[in-house]
């Protein structure tokens, strides 16, 4: 799986997709901490282009990826190496390639600004955990649609209805579950129902750890409410964690019945 | 060395194989798998490989049975039938990555002198034409020395000069004990290299022998007119419309500009092909 992992990433750093996305991070960093110059707002706004962004990139990403790299892989499933570790390889390959695009054009003008001397560090810090756990689950995700449908524009369709639901729609039903159901305590069932979305759970790990009420929205004031602040980031944290291993989970198993 | 017994295969409700047995024992022997589009040869190459796994049967490779393994690929080289590869790495980069999945010997810097690709090592695969990539995936292919050789349309896109080699460096690797499995479409290629024809048609094994042998079963005179007849009657026994299928197998085989067009140009072959099986069918 290392080598694999190695190659795979030794080609998605040089290809040009990752290079634009890098640049794009890059920029809008530089921008946003060139005009606020606050380092807290910045990390707030950045925080809502990654909740969005990451997951939609990496999901494009992970789907174009898997069906271009087809032919590639019957040559390496002739090789004497299991199958798991194929597409294992080729998908941490290209959830590190997507992540080192956060850390690096997030990280770079933050760094060069003083975030060591300022008190956002560990803000900064789950900012950029949030990226690369929704990179990973967003492309695991695209790579198991792509992997289940032979069908390019099938997959590519059902690839972007997966984060339009996640990003958009899960939040709609849930409002309106919320409506409907107004006149019961909807409490426990807010709080578990948010952690079945990873773009949930992400906003509200990081509202927790920056402690801004205002901002927390319905769900993010319920698990406060419940869980206190510690208990509920650690809670966030080891769901999102499952999430990441989720689509791993359901890439070794399709993958071990499939025909290529 | 391989032994299939009773393979069957579908893709959903479509069957592929219906239940093919067949061995592969003398050493230094070249097989080529015929058949017309559909009619299962990429399927079973790949069964042997373990990239499609048996509905039903057994394969066994050097006498054991490869369900759920994987080491007894280090004993196969095979040749995929599209050379597509990761567009930034370049040919060096490539050729070190399948060494460094495999390990052991190789012989890479001799292929890649045969095929002329000392100018490409430093370009990105990206960029290299359809040919050229091809003959990455020989270098690919040859560079280890398994006993073992499976290759799925060898010749395509391959410029004259390089069909040559390839052709040499196959004979060469049959006097050396190897069993070599090939399909194309490429009559001339098969009548020029073949030992022994395996003829696949919907699944099962319609003939398997020596190129003579298939002649004179179907009292032909080339081997391009016995696969054209064998096409042929088959569709006259599916449709009963003799006199529209002969027609046809004039048309196709009996065409020498045809037949000339054709060579080295894999794409022509499968046309053609693909025209017989939707008549067939």
């Amino acid at each position: 799986m290392k080598k694999i992992f190695k190659y795979t990433l030794y080609d998605l750093i040089r290809s040009r997709w990752t290079l634009f996305y890098l640049g794009f991070f890059l920029l809008l960093t530089i921008v946003l901490l060139a005009f606020s110059g606050d380092v807290s707002k910045v990390i707030i706004s950045l925080m809502n282009v990654v909740l969005i962004l990451c997951p939609l990139i990496a999901t494009m990403f992970g789907v174009m990826y898997a069906y271009n790299s087809r032919e590639f892989t019957e040559l390496l499933l002739a090789q004497p190496i299991p199958r798991t570790s194929i597409f294992w390889g080729q998908y941490f390959g290209l959830g590190v390639s997507l992540s080192l695009s956060i850390l690096i054009g997030i990280g770079g003008p933050f760094l060069f600004y003083g975030l060591f001397a300022s008190s956002e560090i560990w803000n900064f810090f789950i900012l950029i955990v949030i990226g690369v756990l929704l990179s990973l689950i967003f492309s695991g995700l695209a790579f198991l649609i792509a992997l289940r449908n032979e069908n390019r524009i099938k997959g590519f369709g059902l690839a972007i209805l997966t984060w339009l639901f996640f990003a958009v729609i899960y939040d709609g039903l849930m409002l309106l579950l919320m409506v409907i159901f107004r006149e019961y305590p909807l409490e426990p069932l807010a709080l578990s129902l948010s952690l079945f979305n990873p773009i949930d759970l992400s906003r509200i790990l990081i509202l927790l750890k920056l402690d801004i009420s205002a901002l927390m929205g319905y769900t993010g004031a319920v698990f406060q409410k419940f869980l206190g602040t510690g208990l509920g980031i650690s809670i966030a944290l080891f769901v999102l964690l499952g999430w990441v291993g989720l689509p791993a989970f359901a890439i070794r198993q399709v993958a071990a019945r499939k025909d290529f | 060395m391989i032994a299939i017994e009773q393979l069957h295969k579908a893709y959903g409700k479509l069957p592929v194989l219906k239940g093919i047995s067949l061995e592969f024992n003398a050493p230094g022997r070249i097989t080529a798998i015929l058949g017309p589009n559909g009619s299962g040869k990429t399927t079973l190459m790949k069964a042997i490989l373990g990239m499609v796994l048996p509905d039903q049967g057994k394969i066994m490779v050097e006498g054991k049975s490869i369900k759920g393994q994987w080491v007894y690929r280090n004993r196969i080289d095979y040749l995929p039938q599209i050379a597509r590869f990761p567009e930034n790495l370049r040919v060096r980069e490539l050729i070190a990555f399948i060494h460094d999945l495999r390990q052991g010997e190789t012989r890479e810097a001799a292929l890649i002198r045969l095929f002329g690709l000392d100018a490409h090592l430093d370009k990105r695969l990206g960029n290299l034409s359809g040919g050229t990539k091809q003959k990455v995936n020989l270098v690919l292919a040859f560079m280890y020395d398994s006993p073992i050789l499976i290759l799925d349309e060898p010749t395509s896109g391959l410029d004259p000069i390089a069909m040559i080699r390839l052709k040499e460096l196959i004979q060469a690797e049959k006097k050396r004990g190897k069993l070599i499995l090939i399909t194309t479409h490429i009559i001339n290629f098969v009548e020029e290299m073949a030992d022994e024809i395996v003829f696949l048609l919907e699944g099962n094994i319609y003939f398997r022998g020596s190129q003579d042998e298939l002649k004179t079963r179907v009292g032909e005179t080339s081997l391009e007119r016995a696969i054209a007849s064998i096409l042929g009657a088959e569709k006259v026994e599916l449709n009963g419309k003799a006199h529209l299928s002969s027609q046809y197998g004039d048309a196709r085989y009996g065409d020498a500009k045809y037949g000339d067009a054709k060579y080295g140009d894999a794409r022509y072959g499968d046309a053609r092909y693909g025209v017989t099986t939707k008549e067939s069918l």
